[in-house]
């Protein structure tokens, strides 16, 4: 399952943080996952839980804040949000857009100890 | 509290960056080609490199969850491959590219063909550091596939649709599924082709002479640069 390996990736991450910022133990920790991010935020829940096990986040607060999709009409030049890559520009109807952001997987901050 | 605002992927992304900067020095155009499974990766690499007489160097680099089957079929033409076997891994990641690179060790100006695991999801989110990604779909999948799979259409710069020469057994409307792949990415190239019958081969294989140039034309830039800087730090002194 894809989740789980993106949360291998966040545990390596925390953990080089750990000898850099010299803690050890996360409390809580923020995400910020758009929704282009490709990833299921149960799922990722779930992985978190099971490769954090013995790890300094074990047991830490996962807070996820979504981001919104960012597009781009070129039929009026303006930029709006959007949960789905094939919407239609709310402005003006057109469906010439282009997707601008939307595909964050990023760890904004974190509660440590 | 610790603000830390980096790409949980930041390590892959870094492993991507010095495949990519190896890759580009030696001009090795790297082709990521992603599929789900059955699509026809490993049939359209074997007739490529039939196709290519060894006009240009190749090199494949195989990813599967467990057999070495692919790579067996692409050394029976006489190329080079390694096969990575990511076990429960459901796509190839850059550092793994990274080490198949350093054994494969590519010719200069050859053709690195990776075939990933076939997924149509996360292989869309870890950078190989390729030069593009290609996305093989078959006629026998649905022409919906790319609305499914729209973060994998959306970050491919090819589509092929593989299998041609099943359409006329099939329903599959051909227009819609291209219609679909644009509407996620207005920048798509596509190239309709039977890997078993050869139609639109040497369209696939123009496209790759086509990145080919690009890639070289961008070290040409770069070298008249460099050149440049030289030149004007000679007549300063
Ligand atoms: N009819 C037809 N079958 C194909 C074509 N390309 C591949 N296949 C078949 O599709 C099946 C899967 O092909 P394979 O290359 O192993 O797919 P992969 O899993 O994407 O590497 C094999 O039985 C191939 O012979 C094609 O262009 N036409
Ligand atoms: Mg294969
Ligand atoms: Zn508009
Ligand atoms: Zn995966
Ligand atoms: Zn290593």
């Amino acid at each position: 399952m894809h989740e789980m390996s993106i949360c291998e990736s966040l545990v390596q991450t925390i953990e080089a943080h750990a000898r850099s910022d010299d803690f050890t133990k996360v409390l809580r920790l923020r995400l910020e996952i758009g929704c282009f991010g490709g990833v299921e935020i149960e799922a990722l829940r779930f992985g978190f839980d099971v490769v954090t096990r013995g790890t300094c986040a074990e047991g830490a607060e996962l807070d996820i804040l979504s981001l919104p999709g960012k597009a781009w009409c070129f039929g009026c030049d303006t930029g709006f949000d959007t949960d789905s890559r094939v919407s239609d520009c709310p402005v003006c109807g057109s469906g010439r857009i282009r997707v601008t952001g939307g595909d964050e997987l990023r760890i904004k901050d974190m509660e440590v100890i | 509290m610790i603000e830390i605002e980096t790409n949980i992927l930041a390590k892959n992304d870094g492993y991507a960056q010095e495949n990519r900067h190896r890759l580009e020095a030696a001009s090795i155009l790297a082709l990521n080609l992603v599929s789900s499974p059955g699509s026809g990766k490993t049939t359209l690499l074997v007739e490529t490199i039939r196709k290519l007489e060894g006009r240009i160097p190749v090199a494949v680099i195989e990813g599967d969850q467990q057999t070495t089957n692919d790579a067996d079929r692409i050394r029976a033409t006489g190329v080079r491959a390694l096969q990575i076997n990511t076990g429960k891994g459901c796509h190839l990641d850059a550092h793994m590219v990274g080490h198949a690179i350093d054994h494969l060790a590519p010719d200069e100006q050859s053709v690195l063909f990776i075939e990933n695991v076939g997924n149509l999801v996360c292989p869309a989110a870890f950078d190989l550091g390729e030069a593009a990604k290609v996305a093989i779909l078959s006629v026998t999948e649905g022409e919906d596939k790319p609305l499914k799979y729209p973060d994998m259409f959306a970050a491919a710069k090819l589509m092929i649709l593989n299998k041609t020469d099943l359409l006329p057994h099939l329903d599959f409307d051909i227009e819609a599924c291209e219609a679909n792949a644009r509407r996620v990415n207005p920048d798509i190239a596509v190239i309709r082709l039977s890997a078993r019958t050869g139609e639109g081969m040497d369209a696939w294989i123009d496209w790759i002479r086509a990145q080919q140039v690009v890639g070289l034309e961008r070290l040409i830039s770069d070298a008249e640069a460099r050149l440049a800087d030289l030149r004007a730090a000679r007549s300063h002194v």
